[in-house]
This record gives C-alpha cells, structure tokens and sequence, in this order.
C-alpha cells in the first residue's frame, strides 16, 4: 500500500466537493492509502505572495512543518516524505515555498522563525511536494488504472485541461514537459476516453480575474471553451479546482458577454476514473456542476461497453508521415540531464 | 651549493616595471637567494629580444650557469623562447624556469610595494624550485604513415582526399551506408545556390574511387590503443547481408523488396524506403544494406525475395559483423552534428501540429530527389502553402536548451525564404533574434532575399498553435511572437511553419571523444588544443578534430578545416618521427609494491602490470603527463618528470620565502 | 600601510589548461584582485599530492586555493574528479587535525574565466581574513615575536582590491 499524506487545501471541502468525494472514491481501488495533515491551513491561494512574501511563505510552511513532524520515515518504513496536493494552486504554493526555503537561506530562516512562535520548525527539501495526478500517474502507473478500469469511456470526446499552475515552474522536473505536458491526456486515454489535441491544455482560467478583471477572465475563458468546442468535444477535464470553477461557473456569464452560446461542461478527472471504475455518478458528484455533464456522458451511459480496440485508422497512401510524438519519458529524461 | 643560478628579470616595457621595482627584485634575489646559488641578477627592458636573449647565453656560457630563472611572463608565451636559448648556449632547455610576475603580478595588482614584494616571493618560489630541475631530453616515437578518417560527411571527405592525394593511405570510416553527411541530404547550398549533390557527389566519387583510399562504410570504430605515430584501431564493419564483391548496384534487389520502411535518417522521416536499401541514388559506395531490423526474412523467416531477384547472387543472408584492425599515425575526426530535436520545444508544435517542418524535413521538401520531387507543399502531400513562417534560433541561444548559437541557421532560414518564394509564390515571414550573416558575400544574400520581398520580424516566437482565435486564423498556424522592432505582439496566420534548428554534438559525442582520449566541452563539441591558434588539433597528440564535431560551421568552414588537418597530418607524416614533450611519469620498480593503485586512475591506460614482476610499468609514448598516478603511489615510487615532488616542495617553500636562512 | 589587518599568505595551485590560463586571462585584461595568492603550476589538478597541501600549510600559508578545469572539461579526460575526490577527504584530514577545513578550497575556473578566477580569489581571501592566522607550528613565544616584528614581505595591504570587479 503505497502511503502519503494529503493536503487537501480549501476548495476541496468548498466549490470542489466533487473532486473531493471522486478522490475518496478511487483511492480505495487502486491501494492508496492518504492521511490528512492534522490542522492544515490555507496555502495563501494566488493572491497572498504578491502582497507580502514573509508571511505568505510562512502561511505555506506551517503546512509543510506540521506534515514533516506529523510522519517522518522511520528507516524507510512507516511514514511517508510525500504530500499530495490535489489543487493546483495548492501544490504550486508548496511546491514554491519549499523551492524558495532551499533556493534562498535567509528566506528559509526568516520562515523558520515564524513558525518558531508555534514550536514549528520545516528543513526545506525535506518533503516531496506532488500533486494527485503525478501521483496517479507516475506511482500507481497507467496500466493499473487501465486493469481497473470496468466501464471504458469509449465514445466520450475530451479535451484535455492541465492549466496553468501545475507543470510551470517546474522545479522538480517532475512533467514531461512544461508547455504542452501530456500527463492527463495519457491517463483519459487509459480509461478509454477520446482525447482530442488540445492546444489549450496549458493556457491560463483567468484565475481570480474573474473578481478583479471579469473581461480579461471571461476572454480566456472564451478562449479555451470555443477552441474545445471546435475540435468537437464534449466536456473538458481538469485537475485544478480553480480551473474548474471559471469553465463552469462563468461560462453562463461569458455567453452573455460575447453573445455566445456554448455548452462545455468541465468535470474533474477523478470524476471519469470514478466512472470509468464502475462507481455511481451521484458517489462522485456528479451533478454538482453547473454546466450539466448530462448529456455528454449520455454517450457512455448509452453505448455497450467495447472490448475490442477500435481498428487502425485505415492507412493513408497520400500525404507524408508524421514524425514520432514527444513521450513523456523522453520530457523527464531532457529534464533530467 | 653546486648550483650556480642566473636571475633574470624583465621590465617588460612599463608592463612589469611600471607596477614592480624591478631593480629592488634582481638586488633582493642576488642579496637574499645568494646562498641558494644565485650568482648572478639581472634587469633588463626586453629579456625576450635578442639582445635579452643573448644576455642570458652570454651569462651561461662565461659564468657557468647550471640553472636560469627568467622572472618576466605567462611561461605559456615564452617558456619555449627561453629555453631555446638556454639550448643555444649549451644548457638542457628544462633547466630553466620562468616566474610569471606579469599576468600574475604587475597586471592585476596597482600597489607598488605590494607588487614588489609579491614577485620577490615569485621569483623566489622559482629559484627553489629550478634546482630541483633535472634535465630532461624530448622523446622520438616514429610515425606510421596511414591515417584514418572518421566520418564521409564533406570534412571527412575533404581532409581523405587531401591526404589521399599527396600520395599516403587513408581509412576513411563511415557510420552510414554510404559518404556525404549531411550535405547529401541538402537541396541548395547558400549564399550561392549551388546544388548541392551536384558539388558534392564528384567529391564522394572520387573518395570512393581513390587508389589511396579505403572505405569502410556501414563500419564503426570500436576501439583505439596507441599514441601519436602508432595507433591500433578496430573497426567494426557491420553485415550489409550484400557480397560486396558480387554486387554490381543495379538496385533490383530494392525494386523487389516489398518491406517499406519511413527512413528517418536519410529522407528524414518524411519518405520511405525500403529494408534492403541505398539511401540514395548517389550513394558512394553503391551496394545496398539490409535493414536487419525491419527485413521480413529476418523477422519472420519468409520473403528472400531479393535473393530470388539478384542476377549475380549478391545476397547473403549469412554474413556476420567482421572485426578489422588497422595501424595508423594520425587521426582526423569528422563526426559531425546531430539535429537539434525540435520536439523539445513543444509550443513550437513540432510532431502535434501536422504543417511544422524542421529545417532537414524542409531540405528533403525541396529537394528534387526528395518525397515530393521538390513540391513544396504541406504533410498532406498536396497543398501548396501561401504564407509560410521561418522561425530562427529553434534550441540554440536559448536558455533553455542550447546557450551556443549555431551559425548556419540564419543562412539557412534566408536559403529557405528564397527557395519557397521562388517555387510557390507564398508569403514568407522570417523570425529571428539577430540576423547572423557574417562572411565573404553571406549578407548580400540576405540583401537580395530582402529584395525579393520576404518579410522579417525581429522577436523570439513564443508559440505556434493552432487554437484560433479570430476568424482569420481559422485552419491556420498562429505564430504568435513580440515584435520588438514595433514594439509590440503579433499573432501571424500561416500554412507551413519550419523550424531553423540549431545543431547539436553527436549524441554519442561524449563516449566517441573517450575511446579516442579526447574532451568535450561543456556544450558537448569536442575541444581544440587552442580555440584561435590551433583549432584542428587536440590535447591527444595525433588526434585531429574537423567540421562540425568541433562546433557549429557551415560547409565552408568544414572544407577548410578538412583541409587544415591534412596539412597537419602530412607534417607529421613528412617528419617521420615526432618529438614528444618530456613531461612523463616513470615508475622506480625498486619501490613499487604492485599494489595497482595507479593502474585504474589512468585515463589513457598509460600503465600496465606487469605480473611476472608484481609491478607496474608505464608507457612513456602514452603517458600524457598529468601526474595524477604521481600523486596517488603511495610508495612514492612514480615521479613526474618536469613536475616532481621534490620540485614542487621546493617552489611551495620558496614561495613561503622559507629558503632565505642557509639551511 | 595598515597596520592592523591581517594580510594572509595563500598558495594557490593551478593546471596547465584551464585555470593557469584563467589567471593568464585576468592578468591580460587586467582584472584587479587580491595579491596574498602565490601560484604554483601543476600540468593538472590531478598532479596535486594532498601533502603539498598539508607543506605549504606548515610552512606558513594560512590557506590553499585548488584550482582546475570544470568537472567534463578536463584536459586529461577526468582527472580532477579525482582531484575533486582527494579534496574532499583532505577537508576531513583537515578537521581531524584541528585545522578549518575551509582553509582549503576548490575552485573550477575555465581558460575563458579569468573574471571567475579573479573574484574567486578576492573572495577566498576575505574568507581566510576572517579565519585569521593559521600559525601551525608555531610556539605562542614565537607567534608574539612575528607579532612585533612583521616580516616586511609577507605584510601585503589590499589596496588594489577596491578595483577588483563584483
């Protein structure tokens, strides 16, 4: 059982209950096992860094000092040096607090005697700071996921949405790649999805533009909706909360602004391994979007369960072949050299 | 004291004697080091003129010197001028010693006083430690006159002909199934259009056809023992599944094979081949080599199909890899580059976005032997492009990738925005950092390519998508980049993007440059001996780097280095013997304990043990001198010759002015 | 001349390729740095006997600068990885012997960093001014005559530092 402790950061237990209770509802079947950091705290979200660092990062470290003490290793067995982060924004921070600590000594000693006021203390570099699908991906491996996949999502067009915050800046080296990263596209297709070419994937929501600019936010929201529509899908997926609160809960209003009137749903990806997993969409909450996912999960609720791979697409005697697609093992090795 | 030492110190112009009182350092080391043997101290305004040389001999010769210190510049300037006098007068040349009191003094100091005194402390450190010195003569190893060449691309080629055609023998070995490089592969050559195969190929056929040539394609070189004169070399000349003495190249067998197979190397992914192949129609030389991997005889044990074919039963599905040794004087390296991978770059596109080309895609794109005969026109084989981006600097000058800029792109992009003006009538829009056309008639073409109406903008491209924005953009390439000549951002639709990418070092560049014992810088490119003075040699006497495995250059560049290395090759060759530097490590075998500490720590396997005498033994022609088993023997059994313990010691203490009390 | 600052005597080994070219360097473009360094050449960083390190200690040097090519840049291939490895059990010879292992140094500098191995140098300097005198050997009866009567030689004032580059 491959054991980590979770950070589960705000949203999870507010606007995104649904990611919250679609993680509960995988974790089981694929052996994880997460604990929660006892009396986590706020990460600070997008705005507290660029208002005042030391307290900022402080904010974060409290996090990261309560998750050190909370399960250290004892000689490689029993405790974990892994947090998981399951919102973007969230796994960003810490990531970034840990980084800077490391990076910059006096930072790393202001913070310490911040939290030296609650008996706290955080070594930087002493966590692996990762996020759920790093973790879904990289540990648990994607053929596990596909041998527990039941009802393959064959039929189900999406586009695939990583967002801004989870693969720049990369300090651990930890995607394939930083602008265009293809973590998410290959775990849909390991459920059977169809995954369009999305060259949004990494563009940014707007994040909180939406308060403080609405049409800056709504243009990018534009943005990434009409491109997924074009190309024909049905729902996008993402792994931020943040992500997934401006294509759903804007959308009705970027409509409005633009004289548009697209219909993208966005659900979680632990939504589509919940469902792909067998799990009942009420169990996952499914739903709870604003956006309904109805009718283009109608396409996997109809269709009868395909055993076979589709055959090759037929081979094109016309035209000049492709070259070979950047894997994401290639990315990491680049990365790593 | 039976050393009877000469100090000399040199003013240098102003250049030493503006910052050092030069007259107190010559007084001080004949008052002070007089009981270390300093008989004699002198100053004088050019020690290395030939009256400042003649002084020295002069002294030699009428006051018996033994030993000579010259307290004046960097030893890498004139070390060889004094000790050339020093042999003039009658002394071994390595009992002279020079103190650098200008780069390491008079230069980067600007206090007098402290200057001063400091090269008082130099010059003492070098008196001590000339005592020491023993004489030392310079090693003669003869020099076999066969050479050998690797790589066929035109660097390789050229230095093969050259060498070939004064009359000596060449190995010229080639990865490929056939020579050319990577210019075989080019359409046009700029500034000047040239066609390329059509310079190219009366080159490789005259390399292929030369008596004093032999070619040894479809072949590596495995491994390398020797040094300078006498180097041992394996090849490894891989099975062409082809009797080469049967083959007549009629290409029946290819016609016949029914296995088709994307050639990523040659066509460059963009064109087929088949498993039993030449990779091109002017392949040198022109015997086709199976494709192990991809034959279906080989795969499922069915097809022979060439074999059925052949007229002159060439085929010979039995043949194994065949080792061939060889000895040869010298060494020409001309590996070559890799292309810059442009899929690291992934907001580029490059294998998402169907209509992103590279630069060698681009080249077999117009080339008229090329997939498509020369159309240019999309991937899906068909469209002819109406506006097309060029974008510059693709891995090079980027942080991210490659800091080094790779000098042929800028050229290559122009050559590129001419080509496809002149064949399609699109709209060419080139994107570049700085526009680089330096050398004779390069910038008159990027005048003419101006003229010609292609359109440049000046700004790094951040992305290439296909996510359109407005509706204009629709079913295009959006280039979006800052203009930085305006001042602002651009989003610029097009049909056809191609990627000018930056070269890189042969992937495998690092392990090539150990087998033959040289470096590699810190981009990978394998380093000369001097980036200015000697750019085809290398630290390995013997061995020679040419082209574009010494960094980035363009065609002529690469001839001109072939070239060069030849005549260094021939010096060496006409010389018959070579004079070694006797900077060596030697083993006293009375005080070695076997141990085999040294063995392993030597990176040109310069020791052997000797297990009959339970000690360790090095070989002078292939010790390189740098003293690290020296300093690892815990017997003390190695010295170093020129660099001893006992001199070293000395020159610590002197520098201490530990030496200034007789003892 | 002050009087009161302490002027440390550095011996500082090079290799033939890369950093004695570096110094070479700083001296052609006239790179200003402190002068308590005295060079001594080795053809690599290879060549250096720890024991040289532990002499010039001994015999007066309150710190040594080891100097060579970049790890991969090495003209003989790799051996200041081995340079690099005795170095390294060198500072912890050092600590056995009660000696600041920070009184050595390892500096990789190429024949293009002569602005590398001028500021190296300057800093080192300082670094050794604050760990003050070495006097291994040295009785406290002869430290207080050195004390009263510097030797004029190896007092060097650090004016020309104020120019030495950032």
């Amino acid at each position: 059982m491959n054991k980590y402790l979770l950070y589960p950061g705000c949203s999870m237990e507010s606007s995104a209950k649904a990611y919250m209770e679609s993680m509960n509802a995988i974790v089981e079947p694929l052996d994880l096992h997460f604990e929660e950091i006892d009396d986590w705290n706020c990460c600070g979200a997008t705005e507290y860094l660029g208002i005042n660092l030391i307290p900022a990062y402080s904010l974060i470290a409290r996090n990261l000092a309560l998750a050190a003490k909370q399960s250290p290793p004892v000689n490689g067995t029993g405790g974990t040096r892994t947090v998981v982060a399951p919102c973007s924004a969230c796994y960003l921070n810490l990531a970034k607090a840990d980084h800077y600590m490391q990076e910059r000594p006096s930072l790393g000693a202001k913070v310490n005697e911040a939290l030296a006021a609650g008996n706290l203390q955080y070594k930087a570099g002493t966590l692996d700071v990762r996020h759920l699908i790093d973790i879904l991906v990289y540990d648990v491996g994607l053929e596990k996921i596909r041998d527990a996949v039941v009802r393959p999502l064959h039929g189900l067009k999406v586009a695939p949405y990583m967002g801004c915050m989870l693969p720049r800046p990369d300090y651990q080296h930890r995607w394939s790649d930083h602008e265009h990263p293809t973590e998410l596209d290959d775990l849909l297709r390991a459920l059977g999805a169809d995954v369009i070419d999305y060259p949004l994937t990494t563009n940014c929501c707007g994040g909180h533009m939406t308060q403080i600019g609405p049409e800056t936010a709504f243009e990018l929201i534009r943005r990434l909706v009409a491109d997924a529509d074009e190309r024909g899908a049905q729902m996008m997926v993402t792994v931020c909360p943040m992500c997934q609160m401006n294509v759903d809960a804007y959308q009705n209003e970027m409509n409005h602004f633009f004289g548009t009137d697209y219909h993208m749903p966005i659900l979680f990806f632990t939504q589509l391994m919940g469902l792909a997993f067998g799990r009942e969409p009420k169990e996952l909450g499914i739903g709870m979007e604003l956006v309904s996912a109805r009718n283009a999960l109608a396409n996997i609720g109809v269709e009868e369960p395909v055993t076979q791979e589709p055959a090759a697409p037929k081979k094109k005697d016309e035209g000049l072949p492709m070259p070979r697609r950047w894997t994401r093992h290639e990315g990491r090795k680049e990365a790593l050299k | 004291m039976t050393e009877r030492i000469g100090v000399y110190v040199c003013h240098c112009g102003s250049n030493i004697a503006g910052t050092v009182d030069v007259v107190d350092v010559a007084n001080w080391a004949a008052e002070k080091l007089g009981h270390q043997g300093v008989v004699i101290a002198r100053d004088y305004k050019f020690m290395c003129s030939s009256p400042g040389q003649e002084l020295i001999e002069k002294d030699i010769k009428e006051l018996g010197l033994t030993r000579v210190v010259v307290a004046a510049c960097s030893p890498h300037l004139h070390e060889k001028t004094f000790r050339t006098a020093a042999k003039n007068a009658g002394l071994n040349p390595y009992l002279v010693e020079l103190a650098s009191i200008r780069e390491q003094v008079s230069w980067v100091h600007s206090d007098k006083a402290v200057a001063t005194a400091k090269s008082k402390a130099v010059v003492s450190g070098a008196v001590s430690r000339v005592i020491e010195n023993a004489p030392l003569e310079e090693i003669k190893v003869p020099i076999n006159p066969n050479t050998l060449v690797v790589g066929g691309g035109i660097a390789g080629i050229q230095a093969a002909l050259e060498i070939a055609n004064a009359g000596f023998r060449v190995y010229l070995v080639e990865r490929e199934p056939s020579i050319g490089g990577h210019m075989a592969q080019f359409d046009k050559t700029f500034p000047t259009l040239d066609c390329s195969a059509c310079i190219l190929t009366p080159r490789m056929v005259e390399a292929g056809t030369h008596p004093n040539i032999t070619l040894l394609t479809w072949s590596e070189v495995v491994n390398v023992a020797g040094y300078v004169g006498n180097f041992n070399v394996t090849i490894k000349k891989k099975a062409r599944f082809i009797n080469e003495e049967l083959c007549t190249g009629c290409g029946i067998c290819q016609e016949k094979c029914p296995k088709k197979v994307v050639d990523d190397v040659y066509e460059a992914g963009l064109g087929y081949r088949k498993a039993v192949y030449t990779p091109f129609a002017q392949a040198v030389p022109n015997f086709p080599v199976m494709d192990k991997e991809n034959c279906t005889y080989f795969i499922k044990g069915t097809c022979k199909a060439c074999e059925k074919f052949c007229p002159t039963n060439a085929i010979d599905f039995n043949q194994q890899d065949e080792l061939i040794n060889i000895d040869v004087g010298n060494i020409v390296l001309a590996t070559g580059y890799d292309l810059f991978d442009a899929r690291r770059v992934s907001n580029y596109g490059y294998g998402r976005l169907p209509n992103v080309f590279t630069s060698i895609e681009f080249e077999r794109l117009s080339n008229a032997a090329g997939p498509t005969s020369g159309n240019i026109v999309l991937r899906d084989g068909k469209t002819v492009p109406k506006s097309v981006g060029i974008i510059h600097c693709v891995g090079s000058r980027d942080r991210n990738f490659n800091n080094y800029c790779s000098v042929i792109c800028c050229m290559q992009g122009l050559k590129f925005a001419h080509l496809v003006h002149e064949r399609t009538g699109a709209t060419v829009y080139n994107f570049y950092i700085d526009m680089r056309t330096a050398y004779k008639t390069y910038d008159e073409f990027y005048q003419r390519v101006l003229e010609e109406g292609t359109l440049f903008v000046r700004g790094k491209v951040a992305e290439v998508t296909d996510a359109a924005r407005y509706s204009n953009e629709k079913g295009k390439l959006i280039i979006q980049t800052e203009d930085t000549l305006a001042g602002k951002q651009r989003r610029i639709p097009v049909d056809m993007v191609i990627l000018s990418s930056g070269l890189q070092p042969r992937h495998d560049a690092k392990e090539v440059g150990k087998m033959f014992g040289i470096s590699c810088s810190t981009d990978g490119w394998f380093t000369e001996r001097h980036p200015k003075l000697d750019p085809v040699a290398t630290m390995t006497e013997g061995v020679f780097i040419v082209g574009c495995a010494q960094g980035p250059k363009d065609i002529p560049s690469s001839v001109a280095q072939g070239a060069a290395a030849s005549a260094r090759v021939l010096d060496k060759i006409l010389q018959k013997e070579v004079a070694l530097e006797p900077i060596k490590a030697t083993i006293n075998k009375e005080m070695c304990s076997g141990c085999r500490i040294c063995n392993g720590l030597c990176p040109f396997n310069a020791i052997a043990f000797l297990a009959d005498d339970n000690v360790s033994e090095i070989n002078p022609a292939l010790c390189q001198g740098c003293g690290t088993c020296v300093a690892a023997c815990p017997a003390g059994a190695i010295s170093g010759m020129g660099f001893s313990d006992e001199q070293i010691i000395a020159q610590i203490d002197g520098l201490l002015l530990r030496n200034l009390e007789p003892a | 001349m002050t009087d009161n600052t302490f002027e440390p005597t550095i011996i500082g080994f090079t290799c033939n390729w890369c950093s004695y070219r570096a110094s070479d360097l700083a001296g052609t473009a006239r790179m200003k740095y402190a002068p308590n360094v005295r060079l001594i050449r080795l053809m690599c960083s290879g060549r250096l006997d720890p024991t040289f390190v532990l002499r010039a200690l001994s015999e007066g040097a309150d710190g040594v600068m080891i100097t060579g090519c970049h790890p991969g840049e090495c003209h003989y291939i790799e051996q200041n990885y081995k340079a690099l490895r005795r170095f390294l059990l060198l500072r912890r010879v050092l600590q056995g012997l009660g000696i600041e292992p920070e009184r050595v140094k390892l500096v990789w500098a190429s024949a293009a960093e002569g602005a590398r191995f001028a500021s190296e140098t300057t800093a080192f300097v300082e670094e050794i001014r604050k760990l003050g005198p070495l006097c291994w050997g040295k009785s406290s009866e002869q430290l207080s005559v050195i004390s009263e009567q510097p030797d004029d030689l190896l007092l060097i004032t650090d004016n020309s530092q104020k120019e030495v580059p950032a």
